[in-house]
């Protein structure tokens, strides 16, 4: 078993237009990785558990930066990294839920580098997966963390399908909540996409984690103003407080109509492939008071049909808990 | 007592280049000509090598050679080569390695081997070895036996071998469900006092079931190596903790005469146990070296670290404590079953000796069996045995005095040992201790009395958690040598043979001979860190003793230049040496201080004399080498050299440490709000490097009782951890911001500046002080392990106890 530690000879593609971007992406197809902080790359690379022919560098084009107001809210450009998404006084000010969820992603060196696109693009963190095993998202035929001896801590509890893997982003249940529109762009068009569904599980795709495909470039999330300074809540429990990724993570948010709950989303991370709204719940809440009693009324209802494997029981009441923590906060 | 530098801050002189980065470490060292070796590692946990096919690799432009098992010497079982041989036993055991242009053919070459291997059944889980008819880790076992005979008849090489312990499925689930297993076989068995008799007087008594796991070391400088071979010489550019103690068996391992390796090891980034002695990948990259006739550097991968990088064994026991009525401890039974991985040593009986020491039991009984499995091979770290061992009993103790209804500081007082206090089996004596004292101190500078009320405190989902904990480390050795010249320009060379670990500690301790001689410390210079600039037959750089053993060599080095300059200047002067005394470096006569000779006149002075003054006559007891070293300066100055004696009894480094914790119950996470503690170290020598061993202690100790992980696969053995981030080491802001630290300052009696070490059981109490407050903030639950992660305090809280594991599995979540 070698341990690899070299970066293997590949093409460098450094655009500085998102058209040549496009068209390099199109023309090499899966043999081109596209790298932007490469925070999601370099390990696959290094390790050799992926080799792509050639590297197309994103970060000259200048388009792909920055955060703009536009008529019904912001856009992102995708290089934007975490640490401007987490400090942005237009984010701030208005989606503190996305800025603070920025703040959690990982560790500041990581945010640093780390873009917002990276974010959400990265693939699952499943340590089998990593290894480089030849499980059912790699292309093989089984599952080795699905198994009575697997060591599935920190697996799905929802909504497995051969794949047990769940979505490592902090970024992407608070992007669901606040009904992103992910902007999708490829040499024939541009296609926006609502971050619920961008985001695919292995019973859709068992290859990829979102609906990204070969020529396309995920170029901005675009924030409607419909939530816009809602009251928010996001909480990640991680084993560590730094450079982690999350057990279980709730980003929320609600309108308030006086006391009661008007209207909300409410979304956890790290539960299934994709990030799971917890519908029932929002049913459950609207037009209830934000207090002790309501939370006690939907105790339970997050994690109901909840699949446990042998060692991620604990992600039921970890949710049931955040719904409670949002509800009495 | 007044010092001129014991107690005082100082710079080491090394900081400079680790804060600009041009301290140089093993892969900094570069050889024209050097090529670059790479290992192929075994991806099985278990099995045999049946061939190795590496024509097409070795017929690779740009491969230089390769080196596999066939090259080496074959040491003894459990020993493995340091390439396997036809055994595997873990996953990333090294194969073999091939030398290359670069690293990138290199990797390629090793893409090229083709290898058959044979599948054995594997094992991670000591029980599932100990159980019958449970797999074993080695073909002929799953522990180290000792046959003196077969070592006499000289048919091993060091009378030992693997042979076979098994437990009965019955004995095995009874101690899976937390009880004594029974009449059944033990490696390691002691007793004293009567047991049963004091448990029969005892009013509370409490049997708990526990288990640690390994932790990796994380070394931050994996352990790579360079060598090139010159006129016979091994130049060897290595990283390990310690540096003289290691030429001999390094020479051993390479088949070369020590007074043939040159051992170069300036800078070492980290070690924690796993690098005290030379490891046996250093065999690679020296016999590789030769091999191929040219420099090699062995560059070792952060994952290959994880795989031969060792970690701290694992246990699984069982704790039956006694308290009499009045809070003293009666009687302990205890057993413990070691986790030695693939090879190295478990930790129970240090962990019974932690136990016999802290707790001064009437009467105490251990039981143990060390036990393989094919997971990564296990050796010392920080405080090994003790220091988990103070995790998993601390919430037991506090158990056992709640049922007393007693304050938990006070029954920790009048059980901790005094200066009569004993240790082990043997009950042997202590050189002396002020570990009472510490704890009172502790609860002083904690706020005890008023905190102890928070304990259970609600604030919402959040409720307070109060803990006390106690580390211990045996802090001191002896028999040693120092060295220490006066040159000819008048200072003070302080030679060192100790390595630069990271601690500082290397610096520390040279100034007890400057000390001696009273030379500012702008005259001093540190001589280390290359064995061809003459250094001495140093202590390992380890367990805590260097502040204990190298003040005690440097004093002698420095106590015997004293009686040289006395002997100088009475000889030049006229008088008898006593009356002459040494100050500004100068020795002058005390009844007429304008008499006398500078340090440089009186080195000069010795070089004329020659002889004993400088060094073409030494002690004949000095280490070889010592010798060497000494041979080596001969002529070039005032040579203070010698042998420190032997002490006695153990060196005991104490500390308590005392925790404030919120922990939320919805989360299972924790903030700790406070963390004081107080060691019993004897006189601190460096302020600021006791404060660091304090707060880094603190840190890690946060990382054994909470967040570090050693996970294996039971499908196949592989492990989990194979990155920093995968081990899950505490991050900044796992941690207090603030540890607050103090000292005793009792001095040691056989420590001529009256220090201890504290570098280990810095740890230990960190680490039983968050056990105990995380057990304390929910109302004395048991969790029966190490670490407590927050899957496991939100098992707890929703009533799901079931799902914590409850039948003592270890080396998996």
């Amino acid at each position: 078993m070698p341990s690899y530690d070299n970066m293997p000879a590949m093409e460098l593609y450094q655009p500085v237009q998102i058209q040549d971007a496009l068209e390099i992406a199109t023309r090499l197809a899966d043999r081109g990785w596209l790298v932007g902080g490469g925070q999601d790359t370099y390990g696959w690379i290094k390790d050799h558990a992926k080799l792509p022919e050639a590297l197309i560098d994103l970060n000259g084009i200048e388009s792909l930066r920055g955060i703009r107001q536009t008529n019904d809210g912001i856009e992102i450009g995708a290089l934007t990294t975490l640490t401007e998404v987490a400090t942005s006084p237009l984010i701030l000010e208005n989606y503190a839920l996305l800025a603070k969820a920025a703040a959690a992603v990982a560790s500041p060196q990581i945010r640093n580098a780390g873009t917002l696109a990276g974010n959400v693009a990265q693939d699952v963190r499943c340590w089998y997966y990593r290894r480089g095993l030849s499980c059912y998202r790699a292309g093989g035929n089984l599952c080795y963390a699905d198994t009575p001896e697997g060591q599935n801590r920190e697996h799905a509890i929802f909504n497995a399908s051969r794949c047990v893997a769940v979505t490592p982003s902090d970024t992407a249940p608070a992007l669901v909540a606040l009904e992103a529109q992910m902007v999708i762009t490829s040499q024939r068009r541009e296609r926006v996409v609502p971050a619920e569904r961008f985001f695919v599980g292995p019973s859709v795709d068992i290859l990829n984690t979102t609906v990204l495909r070969d020529g396309e470039i995920l170029t901005a999330v675009r924030i409607p103003a419909k939530w816009a300074n809602a009251d928010y809540h996001y909480e990640k429990v991680a084993d560590r407080n730094v450079w982690d990724f999350a057990l279980v993570s709730l980003a929320a948010v609600m309108r308030m109509d006086g006391n009661n709950i008007a209207d909300s989303r409410l979304v956890c991370g790290a539960v299934e492939c994709v990030p799971r709204r917890l519908t029932t719940v929002e049913r459950a809440i609207q037009g209830q008071p934000r207090n002790q009693a309501t939370a006690d009324r939907v105790a339970g209802m997050a994690s109901q049909g909840a699949k446990p494997l042998t060692h991620n029981h604990f992600k039921m009441p970890l949710m049931d808990n955040l719904v409670t923590r949002l509800l009495t906060a | 007592m007044t010092y001129k530098h014991i107690g005082k801050d100082f710079t080491p002189p090394d900081v400079e280049g680790k804060v600009t980065g041009s301290a140089r470490y093993a892969e900094d060292f570069k050889k024209e000509g050097m090529v670059f070796a790479r290992l192929l590692t075994s991806p099985l946990p278990a099995g045999r090598i049946v061939s190795i096919d590496y024509a097409e690799a070795l017929a690779m432009e740009g491969v230089v050679g390769i080196l596999t098992t066939e090259d080496l010497p074959q040491p003894t079982a459990p020993a493995n080569p340091s390439l396997a041989s036809d055994v595997i036993t873990y996953i990333g055991q090294p194969i073999l390695a091939i030398a290359a242009e670069t690293e990138e053919i290199a990797e390629a070459a090793i893409d090229k081997v083709r290898l058959v291997f044979e599948r054995r059944p594997f094992v991670v889980d000591p029980l599932d070895t100990l159980v019958e008819g449970g797999p074993n880790p080695y073909p002929t076992g799953n522990t180290l036996i000792r046959r003196a005979a077969a070592a006499e008849a000289g048919t091993t090489q060091s009378g030992t071998d693997v042979g076979e312990i098994k437990w009965s499925v019955d004995a095995v689930s009874a101690f899976r469900a937390g009880r004594d297993p029974g009449n059944v076989t033990w490696a390691n068995e002691w007793v004293f006092g009567e047991l049963e008799e004091e448990f029969a007087q005892c009013a509370a008594i409490v049997e708990e079931p526990f288990v640690t796991i390994g932790q990796s070391h994380h070394a931050l400088e994996s352990r790579t190596g360079m060598a090139y071979w010159e006129n016979g010489r091994c130049y060897f550019f290595g990283s390990l903790q310690s540096h003289t103690i290691a030429v001999a068996p390094l020479a051993g391992m390479l088949g070369i005469d020590p007074a043939n390796l040159v051992f170069i090891n300036e800078n070492t980034g980290g070690g924690f146990g796993g690098k005290i002695f030379p490891y046996p990948i250093m065999a690679v990259t020296g016999h590789m070296a030769r091999k191929v006739n040219r420099p090699v550097q062995l560059r070792i991968t952060r994952e290959e670290e994880y795989y031969i990088g060792s970690a701290r064994a694992g246990m699984q026991g069982w704790l039956k404590l006694g308290l009499k009525a009045n809070g003293d401890v009666g009687a302990v039974d205890m057993i413990v079953i070691g986790d030695a991985g693939a090879g190295g040593g478990a930790s129970g009986p240090g962990a019974a000796n932690y136990v016999s020491l802290m707790l001064q039991p009437d009467a105490m009984r251990f039981r143990g069996v060390s036990l393989y499995t094919n997971t990564a091979p296990r050796g010392a770290q920080r405080g090994p045995g003790e220091n988990e061992m103070a995790t998993a009993l601390a919430p037991i103790y506090d158990k056992a005095i709640n049922q007393l209804g007693l304050d938990r500081v006070q029954v920790h007082v009048q059980n901790a040992p005094d200066n009569d206090g004993t240790i082990g089996p043997q009950r042997g004596e202590l050189t002396g201790t002020a570990f009472r004292q510490a704890i009172t101190q502790g609860a002083e500078l904690f706020g005890w009395e008023e905190r102890k009320l928070l304990s259970g405190r609600r604030n919402g989902s959040k409720v307070t958690g109060i803990g006390i904990g106690m580390g211990y480390h045996s802090a001191g050795a002896s028999g040693y040598d120092g060295l220490c010249r006066i040159g000819t320009d008048g200072k003070l060379y302080l030679h060192t043979g100790v390595g630069n670990l990271g601690t500082y500690s290397y610096a520390a301790v040279v100034r007890a001979a400057a000390e001696v001689l009273k030379v500012d410390w702008e005259n001093c210079e540190i001589v280390r860190g290359n064995t061809d600039l003459h250094l001495p037959y140093s202590t390992y750089q380890a367990g805590s003793n260097t502040m204990f053993t190298e003040v005690r060599t440097n004093n002698v080095a420095g106590l015997d230049a004293l009686r040289k300059l006395k002997a100088i200047a009475a000889g030049d002067l006229g008088g008898e040496p006593d009356e002459f005394d040494v100050d500004g470096a100068r020795v002058f006569r005390i009844s007429n201080p304008a008499q006398g000779l500078t340090y440089a006149e009186a080195a000069q002075r010795a070089v004329a004399l020659g002889g004993e003054y400088s060094g073409q006559v030494f002690p004949e007891d000095l280490n070889p080498v010592t010798q060497r070293a000494v041979q080596g300066l001969a002529g070039t100055g005032l040579i203070g050299v010698g042998k420190d004696p032997r002490h006695t009894g153990t060196v005991p480094g104490t500390t308590v440490g005392y925790m404030q914790i919120e922990l939320d119950t919805l989360t299972g996470k924790y903030e700790i709000v406070d963390y004081a503690a107080v060691a019993d170290c004897g006189t601190v020598v460096h302020p600021m490097g006791f404060r660091q061993s304090m707060n880094g202690g603190g840190v890690w100790g946060v990382g054994l009782a909470a967040l570090e992980r050693l996970v294996y696969d039971p499908q196949n053995g592989l492990p989990a951890n194979v990155g920093l981030y995968q081990a899950k080491i505490p991050s900044y802001l796992d941690v207090p911001l603030v540890n607050r630290s103090g000292s005793t300052e009792v001095p040691d009696p056989q420590s001529p500046v009256g220090s201890r070490g504290v570098g280990e059981p810095s740890q230990g109490c960190a680490s039983a002080a968050l056990a105990s407050a995380i057990s304390d903030a929910l109302g004395g639950h048991q969790f029966n392990r190490a670490p407590v992660t927050p899957d496991m305090i939100i098992n707890h809280v929703a009533q799901l106890d079931h799902f914590n594991t409850g039948d003592l599995k270890t080396n998996t979540f």
